[in-house]
């Protein structure tokens, strides 16, 4: 089973702890706003990609399976 | 080189002289014949028409209407609701406000098919509140149809929203409808799955509606027989900028720029660039513009054509309209809040002279970063116009960075950018 990140722009106001924690796959924008990257999160960065999900003082970032929605 | 007959095809605009205002429910009847009654089914038996007319939505994605109804109609259970959009929030655009003044009834027609034949339970016309033409319109159609004994089938009404650029997008209708601001919302999920009253919805555009409707009389090879076997049928047009007449055309897909310039009475000087798809749509060298097929070269997208003269700046044009792309932002998405205003002031930067050479790198990295981020497509489309103004413009550009506003700045904006509803409900 392999997931994907989803941002809700519309809850995000960019406190930025999803790029600090899986700065891996999330860049941010030159105001601050993440940029995810559409790659499947493997087995490998699953923990970290939790972990950022969790953060997010807005819930505005999740993982979805893949495949699932746009 | 081949002289192409300039006659536009009368289908939507067929009948009485447009000056008559709109069409009497007897004229429609007398001309077109009783209005063709929708069934529902799995699927249901007209959907299969409409998908051998190949008819699509006049929306960026260009939707094939008969997957939209057919995907309404397997989660309908008698519950669905079909909403004829009449937003209409493009400022270089009149086909929809002139559609529902004009043939009023060729949308009802269009909308009670939809309804009965996704097994819809209510109708609703969505449009703004300063349409007052085509409201009076409208409803005084729908009396006419009471009067007559008619039997609607569906409820049916008309409701009254903002008029703002992006109210007209289909969830922000949902989101109106639903007692909320007329912004867009978060998808999935989309209206089809959980819309109006958290039923699925169908949304579809006035124009498309009123399409089905001929489409539901005379047949799908009927509407094939214009256009192309790819781009099938016609559209509603709206041509301005440096034209003789500006206004409304309807032309068969497949007529190209040039053909539809000189229905609209040739141009007023020599075209430089034109901007095709509305405020969302691109520019194009006119070199390349022209003999452009549309809806087969170049999408058409909500039927918008301007025509831009070389005595006219078409990077100041597309400042102006950036600065109303921005202020019509829902400002819900921090990329298109934060990402179109910048866009907008290094533009306006760019063409006082007052910018560097590295502001076009930057306006070309934003656009990289701002597309594709929005809840709805809004900052994609204010994208698409910048990247193909820097395109288009690129030598114009390059001169304004060192000299500072031309001569076409001076002259009178083209285009339309009008102040809109300052609300949202």
């Amino acid at each position: 089973m392999s997931y994907r990140l989803r941002v809700n722009p519309i809850l995000c106001t960019g406190y930025r702890m999803c790029a600090e924690l899986l700065p891996e796959r999330i860049d941010l924008d030159d105001w601050g706003f993440p940029m995810v990257d559409a790659r499947p999160i493997g087995r490998d960065l699953l923990a970290h990609a939790r972990r950022a999900v969790a953060a997010c003082p807005r819930g505005a970032i999740e993982l979805v399976p893949d495949g699932d929605g746009r | 080189m081949t002289v192409t007959p300039l006659a536009t095809v009368h289908r939507l605009l067929a009948g009485p002289d447009p000056r008559l205002g709109p069409e009497p429910l007897r004229s429609h009847l007398t001309r077109l014949g009783a209005r063709p009654r929708g069934t529902a089914g799995t699927p249901p038996p007209f959907v299969g028409e409409l998908e051998r007319s190949g008819l699509r939505g006049r929306g960026g994605a260009a939707f094939p209407t008969a997957r939209k109804w057919s995907a309404v109609a397997s989660r309908s259970r008698g519950h669905a609701v079909v909403v004829a959009n009449g937003s209409e929030g493009e400022p270089a655009s009149w086909k929809d406000r002139t559609l529902m003044a004009l043939r009023p009834h060729l949308v009802i027609d269009g909308l009670l098919l939809a309804a009965e034949t996704v097994g819809a339970a209510e109708a609703v016309i969505y449009l703004p509140r300063a349409f007052d033409a085509a409201h009076a319109s409208l409803s005084r159609s729908i009396d006419e149809r009471r009067e007559q004994g008619e039997r609607l089938g569906t409820r049916l009404r008309i409701a009254a929203g903002p008029h703002r650029y992006v109210a007209g997008e289909e969830s922000a209708v949902v989101a109106h409808l639903n007692g909320g601001e007329a912004k867009p919302t978060v998808t999935p999920p989309r209206p089809f799955e959980r819309g109006v009253m958290g039923r699925p919805t169908l949304v579809q555009n006035v124009e498309t509606l009123a399409h089905t409707a001929l489409i539901a009389r005379l047949g799908s090879g009927w509407f094939r027989s214009a256009g192309t076997a790819g781009a099938p049928g016609t559209a509603l047009c709206s041509i301005g900028g440096a034209v003789a007449a500006p206004g409304l055309v309807e032309i068969a897909l497949g007529t190209t720029v040039a053909e539809l310039v000189a229905m609209a009475g040739g141009g007023t000087a020599p075209p430089e660039a034109v901007l095709i798809g509305g405020y969302g749509g691109r520019w194009l060298p006119a070199a390349t513009a022209l003999p452009a097929a549309l809806g087969v070269d170049v999408p058409l997208g909500p039927g918008i054509v301007v025509v831009l003269s070389a005595e006219d700046c078409g990077l100041a044009e597309t400042v102006e309209v950036l600065a109303f792309l921005a202020r019509e932002s829902a400002r819900q998405c921090g990329p298109c809040l934060h990402g179109l205003d910048a866009l907008h002031s290094t533009l306006a930067a760019v063409v006082v002279g007052t910018a560097r050479p590295a502001d076009l790198d930057r306006l070309a990295r934003w656009c990289g970063q701002i597309a594709g981020r929005g809840a709805c497509h809004h900052p994609d489309g204010a994208v698409m116009l910048l990247r193909t103004a820097l395109e288009t413009f690129a030598a114009s550009a390059r001169v304004h960075l060192r000299r500072g506003p031309c001569r076409g700045c001076r002259r009178p904006r083209l285009l339309p950018t009008p102040i809109m509803d300052t609300r949202w409900r």
